[in-house]
Formats: structure tokens, sequence, C-alpha cells
């Protein structure tokens, strides 16, 4: 019996994982669509920064001088890359992955072809990772109109969003693969998003928390991303640096396996 | 005689409390076009998704052009051509840009790429909307696409479902011509449906399926042969006239079904004067169909 089912059968086809192939479709379409709102997208990365800085700088600028060594307007124009990112990673992550998977039916038309949950989550994080790389740098640039001083370190700087902007996309597209539906989102940008957000030390340095406070900071991988920008712009420490850095890819890894985990799990039944 | 392009052995699915799909038994031989008939949730959707692994089947075997299910999916997957029944188009692109992408996810080499998609754009007949964006297409337009879509790699299998659900009978024609001229390449199709006139048209072999499981599975005409003869009485009236002429046909040995106000009345060229008089008409897949899974066609 068994030697008849194989006569049939078809020389099995290596198979490797995460094919470039099928993880290139998927950017391109990202890619192509995108080309199609890059100005919206642009002008609202590059405006809110700059609103950030004009609020904080101004009005935090006027009361305090000096802020953890730096002028309020170096603290909060490098904090503010890590908002930056953050933001240009987890809405799309939470928002476009919901709409493709439950209005658009896109990642049922991808999975008919021949490229697995894995390939198709990796490059969707991927695509927004390397723009929270991309627009990471918009609030530098602002600050530096503001009169930030330019910083070889700034160079690496792309790289920070990108790593942090792939760990909350896969953050998003993980929530957007469990929610039943988008008002499921309010909870998580509560109760998550925005205490990651304030308690980052983004805006005020966060050893002025009480001891409990700034002791879960440590577990914000928001935070990491902020010390870390702000070392690239005024200068690296090996030790700390290389901590932050060790979060950083640690998280993302971390909600890259639960993102496929979990959008495996809706997509195939 | 070769081998099947699909072959499924005992294959179950469940859904909660809900069997969608209760040990099933299909051969497609390569080359075919098979139509896969049955009511609304017999199981066609759940068949087709999980020929392309998008949903596994909680026991039985699979094998799609000699690909063990799902584990070389994949590889399956490569070389299958899939036709949904909703549209799942990326409707802020256009039409060619959303081949494009399809061509890629296919392997289509970049250097034949922009050609696959001419040819596709050519076979479904969109190739002068190629530059609109999908969201701008007719509801016509986009199944074409979508069909254009499902072959821009030329696949050796087309898994179509329900391929012209709410199309306008020109649209339906056309894409009938289409998925004939597909059949005469040596493309194996698979199709459901639950029109009876495309599955009649379009299919050497036609199965149907209820509640999950294939009930019969021949030719139309063979089927039609065996399952209701070659004529039809069809009796209509007032619901008491039916029944009593529904108990004459019953006490002669005659198998017939009720539709509202029409009484059918199965393998009348059997009948020597002893039925009701009515009007005749030639037995159909679609006597076939109601016979077997005791329910009508919408």
């Amino acid at each position: 019996m068994a030697t008849v089912e194989s006569q049939g059968r078809a020389p099995v086809a290596r198979v490797r994982r995460l094919e470039p192939a099928a993880i290139g479709a998927v950017l391109w379409r990202e890619l192509t669509v995108f080309r199609r709102y890059w100005r919206s997208t642009t002008f609202s990365s590059v405006l809110e920064p700059t609103i950030f800085l004009l609020a904080f700088g101004f009005g935090f600028g006027a009361l305090v001088s000096r802020v953890a060594g730096y002028s309020y307007i170096e603290f909060v124009g490098t904090g503010v890359v890590a908002t930056a990112v953050l933001f240009s990673s987890v809405f799309p992550g939470l928002f476009t992955t919901f709409i493709k998977r439950r209005f658009q039916r896109t990642y049922d038309s991808l999975l008919a072809a021949p490229i697995d949950v894995e390939e198709l989550v990796t490059a969707e994080v991927l695509w927004l990772a390397l723009r929270a790389g991309i627009y990471g740098m918009a609030p530098l640039l602002v600050a530096m109109v503001f009169g930030l001083d330019p910083a070889w370190g700034m160079l690496v700087v792309p790289l920070i969003g990108f790593v942090t902007g792939f760990g909350f996309a896969a953050f998003g597209v993980t929530i957007a693969a469990v929610a039943k539906s988008i008002d499921n989102f309010n909870y998580v940008t509560s109760s998550v998003i925005t205490p990651l957000f304030l308690v980052a030390g983004t805006f005020f340095p966060i050893d002025a928390l009480p001891g409990w406070a700034s002791t879960l900071a440590q577990f914000n991988p928001l935070h990491h991303c902020v010390e870390l920008v702000r070392d690239a712009v005024f200068g690296f420490q090996l030790g700390p640096d290389l901590l932050h850095v060790a979060v950083l890819v640690a998280f993302a890894l971390l909600m890259w396996r639960l993102a496929i985990w979990r959008l495996r799990l809706r997509l195939i039944d | 005689m070769p081998s099947p392009a699909i072959t499924l052995r005992g294959v179950h699915k469940r859904f909660g409390e809900i069997t969608a799909v209760a040990g099933l038994d299909l051969d497609v031989p390569a080359g075919t076009c098979l139509g896969l008939l049955g009511p609304n949730g017999a199981g066609k959707s759940t068949t087709m998704r999980m020929l392309t692994a998008q949903t596994i089947a909680d026991s039985g075997e699979i094998e799609v052009l000699g690909y063990r299910l799902p584990g070389e999916s994949k590889q399956a997957r490569a070389r299958c051509g899939v036709v949904p029944q909703i549209d799942n188009l990326d409707f802020e692109l256009t039409v060619r840009q959303n081949l494009t992408v399809f061509a890629r996810l296919y392997r289509v080499p970049k250097a034949e790429r922009a050609g696959a998609v001419d040819r596709a754009l050519a076979m479904a007949n969109i190739a002068a909307r190629a530059d609109s964006v999908v969201d701008e297409l007719s509801g016509g337009m986009r199944r074409r696409l979508l069909v254009a879509r499902g072959l821009v790699h030329r696949p050796e299998l087309l898994l179509l479902d329900e391929p012209t659900v709410g199309l306008d009978p020109q649209v339906r024609s056309e894409l009938w011509a289409l998925v004939d001229e597909l059949r005469s390449e040596g493309v194996t199709i698979l199709m459901s449906t639950h029109y009876i006139e495309e599955a009649e048209r379009l299919a050497d072999e036609v199965a149907i399926m209820a509640e999950g499981r294939i009930v019969a599975r021949g030719r139309p005409q063979d089927l039609v042969a065996e399952h209701v003869g070659t004529e039809v009485v069809e009796i209509y009236g007032p619901a008491p006239a039916l029944l009593e002429a529904e108990r004459r046909a019953t006490g002669e040995g005659f198998a017939s079904r009720r539709t509202g106000p029409v009484l059918a009345i199965l393998g009348a060229e059997r009948s020597n004067g002893a039925l009701p008089e009515g009007y005749r008409r030639p037995a159909s897949l679609e006597d076939v169909f109601v016979v077997l899974t005791g329910q009508e066609i919408e």
C-alpha cells in the first residue's frame, strides 16, 4: 500500500524557512502601497515631534533649564526619538494588521500562495521596523533646528529605531492577531502603550520617580531605547549601552516569535 | 491511468460543535475538471481551504500534486492557482500591481515577470484596466482580476471556489470560456459551485457533496441516468391535488419531490399512462442534486 501511494509522489523540493522571495514579495507590496500615502505619514511623523518639542521645550524648558546634565531641548529632542519609533511601529502594527487580516482578507489571499505565516509576519514587521528606523530620525532633525548639535553617533540612531521598532511592531501584530475587534485596542493603548510612552525617560528622568516605578521602568524596552539614543548622541557608555542593546534585541526576538504564534492561530484553522 | 492531482482520504474537520467535513474521500485525476457541487454548508469551502493548508484537517490524508499536506503544502501551493470565493484583492493597488505581488510570491523569475502579468491580464480580459486602482473597478472586473491572479504563474492545478457567484451572465459565460480553455490546455481544475448549469457545462465529472462527504460522483449525464432516469413529469397545482398525485406516484413505485407548488415525478419514462398528466421535461442534474441532498438550489 505504501509503495502504491509513493509512486505518484513528486520529489520533495527543499523548502527553506524564511525564503527571501516570499519576504521580498510582501515588502514590495508594502512599499507599493506606501508610495500612495507616504506624504501623510511623513507629515505626521515630522509634525508630531515638532509639537512635542515646542510644547515641552518651551513649556517645561521655561521652568527647568537643565535636566540630568542636558539642556531641556537636548533631553527632549533625543527622548522623543523613542516616541516617534514607538508610534510609527506599534500603531500600524495594530491597525493595518487588523484591517488586512479581518476586513481586506489580504493575509488569506497571500497564504494561498507559497508563503507561510512566519515569512508573512517577518516581512510585515521588517517593513514597519525599517520605517520606524527612518522616521525615528525626524525628531533629531527637528531638534537640530532648535539647537541640538549634530553628532556622528546620530548615524546609529536609525539602527536603534529599527530594533526597537521591530519589537513594537511585532507587539502590535500580536495584539491585532488576538483582538476580536478594533475596540479592543483601547485596553492596550491605555494600559500598556501610554504608560510605556510616559515612563521611559523621554520627558523627565525616571530616577525622579518613586523607587518602585523607576525599577519597573527598567523593564520598559522604550526606556532602553531612550537611553541608547541619548548615549548615541552625547557619547556611548560601553557597559550600560550593551545592556540596552541586549534588552532591545531580546524584546524584538520575543515579540517576533509571539506575533508568528498568535497570527498563525488566527489565520490557519 | 495518470496519478491524481488531488487525493483526499477519510478527511475530517470539526469547528467546535460543527462538523464541516466528515470522512471525505475524493480523487481529482490530473488534467480533468471536477465540479464539487453542494448546498451551502456542505463543506465545499472548508475542503478548498484544506487543499492550501489554510485549514488543517483533524484526521485523514491529503495529497496535492504528489505533496503530502500539510507538511509539504508550500511546495504544492507553488504549483496551484487559487481563485477564492471572497474578494480579497488589494484595493489600494492597481490591477497590474496586484498581479505583480503574486508573480513575485509565485517565484516567477524577474525577467519573465512583466510578460507573465501581461499574459494573465489578456487571459482574464482586463488588459484595458491594467493601470486602474482596484477600488475603481466593477464587481465583474474584480472577479476577472481574481482569476488572473490565480493564473499568473501558469499553475498545473486551479482551485476555483464558487467562481461566478453574483456575476452577470456575460462575465459568467466569459469565465466559463476561460475555464474551458484552461482545461483543454491540460490544467487540472477543481471547482466548487452551487450552480448546476456551471457544473454541467464545465465539469468532466461532478462530485455531489452533502454534510461533509461525497454522496455521488460521476459524469453529469451518468449521474442523471443512474439516480433520476431520463424524464420528469412536473405537476403544478394546489397542495391537496399535489398530495393526491404524489400518493398515486408513490403507489406506482415512482420517486418524487416537492418544490413549493411543483411536484416532480422522477423516472417518468417508465410510466405506462399510470402517472398523472403534467409537463414532461428531461431529467437534470438538479433533480439528482435534490434527490441526493434533500436540499434545494437557491
